[in-house]
């Protein structure tokens, strides 16, 4: 028996969202009468941070505290139309509907609090931290929540906004095929170290290096954590999870959560994360989100690491213990490829 | 389907009620005492999101018979804050982003919180151990091993 260390590395170049139908996503901002304000979107957040990132774009754009905001995706029966939670879309599509939702909110409460003061909306800000004031002179202010109290009990307005953001349907070309099918793209690479026990197929994934570029990272930790988290789900892609039977039997095969095979708490591979930030000029605040990027580009880099260990090319996965043995013995051993430093 | 009467300590409140002779003790607590912190995830003790505390041992509540519990103290996630204040492991999930979607935070601290009681300071290995019975589909479980660990050391008064 012996164990063969192996590295494999895999890129990827990543398409935001898909638009061969054209990419729609609308959100609907509004307040409540003592200042707060409602983000209403059909957008589910999975676990990906939806929530959290939506809710910052709606704080930056308003110019109201984070705290402030609220953020519903319970319903696509009632809440503005999305195309989804897919595509690794939902930063950038929605994001950008989200902007554009709440530029418009902001601009009917600077114009309420600007007939409170009595002053002209284009002389006022806001400071980010609950009141709008004249430029210059942060005296004279006006909490938002007596402009929302003002605008809806005295002026009788609402401070809301509407937006959309759509990404046209591209045609192709009917005799070249061209098109346009993404407007955005997030990139990484990747480096895969693992050993491959040569006596009974097994593969263990040692360590991860990654670099990412997903435009700014909106909100760093989760981005860290989603990284984290979607190459977990490649290793588990890769090496683990198959509803088919490792053997003969269908009888050994899993049937449900009790015996689907996934790496555990014990199996986590240390991951080191580099994020380069590159804000896209199309996408919110210019972050465009990891999305399934995070768990892609695991899977070919364990693949090539495989090979690079024992001289194996699996070209379907999962990469069970029964495939790699199957090839090692198909080329009459281990065949280590080019040695490591 | 016959009630049967149990009374039991819930997270500090004596609760009395009927249940169904052989309801699982998850669906109880949910719909009869009002306790919404145990979440339904496989429903066949496979996931570990509905971990409670019975007696302060960890038991998947969704094969738990709730008649089974008649006299005996339930410890689910909906009792870990002190009021205003949250739990440490509370604390320490949040700061280090160790939820994600959040479906398996709940049977995670309250088997996060039987090792503490038992162990107040444990290896990684054990934390490894004392939460293998817990599924997570978004972490990659690091973060959860990572806060538990950090929780322990406030507890004990240690710097992370």
């Amino acid at each position: 028996m012996t164990i063969h260390k192996g590295r494999g590395f895999a890129c990827i170049n990543y398409p935001i969202g898909m638009n061969l139908g054209g990419d729609p996503s609308q959100a609907l901002v509004h307040s409540t009468p003592d200042g707060k304000f409602m983000v209403a979107l059909s957008s589910i957040d999975l676990g990906q941070g939806m929530k959290s990132v939506t809710r910052q774009i709606a704080s930056e754009t308003l110019g109201v505290p984070v705290e402030d905001v609220y953020v519903d995706t319970a319903d696509s029966d009632t809440g503005p139309h999305c195309m989804g939670s897919f595509a690794s879309r939902g930063t950038h599509r929605v994001g950008n509907a989200v902007i554009r939702a709440a530029a418009e909110a902001r601009k009917q409460m600077m114009e309420a609090a600007a007939e409170e003061l009595e002053v002209n909306a284009t002389d006022l800000d806001t400071d980010g931290a609950g009141n709008i004031h004249v430029k210059g002179a942060p005296s004279k202010s006006i909490t938002i929540a007596e402009t929302a109290i003002a605008a809806q009990f005295k002026q009788g307005r609402t401070l809301s906004g509407r937006g959309i953001f759509l990404i046209p349907p591209s045609e192709a070309d009917p005799e070249t095929g061209d098109m346009t099918p993404v407007t955005c793209f997030a990139h990484a690479a990747l480096v895969v170290d693992l050993e491959v026990d040569d006596e009974t197929g097994e593969v263990t994934v040692n360590h991860i290096n990654s670099a990412y570029e997903v435009g700014r990272a909106l909100n760093p930790k989760l981005v860290e954590q989603q990284l984290i988290g979607g190459a977990w789900m490649g290793v588990s892609h890769a090496l683990y999870e198959t509803t088919e039977p490792n053997y003969p039997a269908r009888d050994h095969g899993p049937e449900d959560f009790n015996t689907y095979l996934q790496p555990g708490p014990g199996q986590i591979v240390p991951h080191d994360i580099a994020v380069l930030e590159r804000p896209a000029e199309d996408a919110p605040y210019g972050g465009k989100g990891p999305g399934e990027m995070c768990a892609n580009p695991v899977l070919p880099a364990v693949a090539n690491a495989i090979y690079n260990a024992v001289g194996v090319r699996c070209d379907y996965l999962p990469i069970t213990p029964e495939k790699v043995l199957r090839g090692i013995r198909e080329q009459g051993g281990a065949r280590p490829q080019a040695v490591r430093a | 389907m016959t009630k049967k009467p149990i009374s039991f300590m819930l997270n500090d409140a004596e609760i009395g009620i009927f249940v169904g002779e052989g309801a699982p003790l998850i669906d109880e607590l949910r719909r009869n005492a009002g306790d919404l912190t145990p979440k339904q995830g496989c429903n066949q003790g496979t996931c570990g999101a509905c971990t409670v505390l019975i007696d302060g041992v960890p038991h998947l509540s969704c094969i738990t018979l709730a008649e089974t519990v008649d006299g005996k103290r339930i410890d689910t996630t909906g009792g870990l804050a002190g009021g205003p204040n949250l739990h440490a492991l509370q604390d320490a999930f949040i700061q280090g982003f160790a939820a994600q979607c959040g479906f398996c935070t709940s049977g995670m601290l309250m088997a996060a919180k039987a090792l503490l009681d038992a162990n107040p300071n444990p290896s990684r290995d054990q934390v490894i151990e004392a939460i293998s019975g817990n599924l997570c589909r978004c972490t990659g479980y690091e973060p959860i091993v990572d806060a538990i660990l950090a929780a322990a050391a406030r507890l004990q008064g240690r710097a992370v």
